[in-house]
């Protein structure tokens, strides 16, 4: 089971800004590993956030984000209390879901 | 007919509505894979790319903003940031132009959700960053320039 998200939400007037940490090798599947073989690809294709049953952001990535991937957005329509659900899936199959309420 | 008889055949009928059940509870906990452009992200230039994700025409303007280093040392970790100021935004692309695969992340915004994203990607080598918009009528490019020091792909 893949380490736990850093989740943050926070309130600005209507604005609720979120700032996702996920814990994630991202292996591109062209580096090269100590032995001189390539290493497999490894990464999240896919990342959903949910407010109440509401998706209010999707998206689809490709091996090029980053190491332990960054993600910020903001949306509107939530308070303060609520709770918002992010979910990733890598190319694995391996999933991961933490949840985080809004500051 | 008697009641064992009767015991039986309802407790049959029970078993198999469990059954039935159970293996929709199966279903249920392993749900479709979620949807991956895969020919989008196989696209090896930018303009194939765009073309596999619908675009035939797309202007630059003022009104989509890609922020990003002039010079990365670190291809491995490079912060992007896309802001658009046009309403009714559904997607936003992130693209390299030298990359393995251009197509680096996709961005699907609800009503509701600001055209923003921030995020870090991988550069390869020196090139263009593309920033892709789309409205439900209109497609925005933005490109910018990122010197990388040391690529980030491979190694």
């Amino acid at each position: 089971m893949a380490d736990p998200m850093k989740l943050r939400a926070s309130m600005h007037v209507d604005r609720v800004e979120v700032k996702i940490l996920m814990a994630h090798p991202e292996e591109s599947g062209f580096r090269k590993g100590p032995d001189g073989s390539t290493v497999p690809a490894h990464f999240i294709s896919n990342v959903t956030v949910q407010h109440a049953g509401r998706e209010v952001l999707r998206a689809q990535w490709g091996p090029a984000i980053s190491k332990n991937p960054f993600l910020q957005f903001a949306f509107r329509g939530a308070a303060r209390g609520d709770e918002l659900t992010v979910t990733w899936i890598d190319n694995l199959g391996e999933t991961r879901t933490d949840r985080v309420t809004v500051a | 007919m008697d009641d064992s008889r009767r015991n039986l055949i309802t407790a049959g009928g029970l078993l198999a509505a469990l059954l039935a059940a159970g293996s929709r509870a199966a279903e249920l906990a392993q749900p479709a894979a979620p949807a991956w452009n895969q020919a989008a992200f196989a696209a090896k230039t930018v303009a194939d790319c765009l073309k596999t994700l619908g675009v035939t025409a797309s202007q630059e303007g003022a009104e989509l903003d890609l922020t990003a280093p002039e010079i990365a040392e670190d291809g491995a970790v490079v912060p992007v940031v896309v802001q658009c100021r046009l309403a009714g935004v559904r997607e936003i692309h992130i693209l390299v132009d030298k990359n393995p695969f251009s197509l680096a992340a996709s961005f699907f915004f609800s009503d509701g959700t600001d055209p923003f994203v921030s995020t870090r990607i991988k550069m390869n080598e020196t090139s263009s960053v593309v920033a892709l918009a789309i409205t439900d009528r209109q497609a925005y490019l933005a490109r910018r320039p990122i010197k990388v020091t040391i690529g980030g792909c491979g190694g």
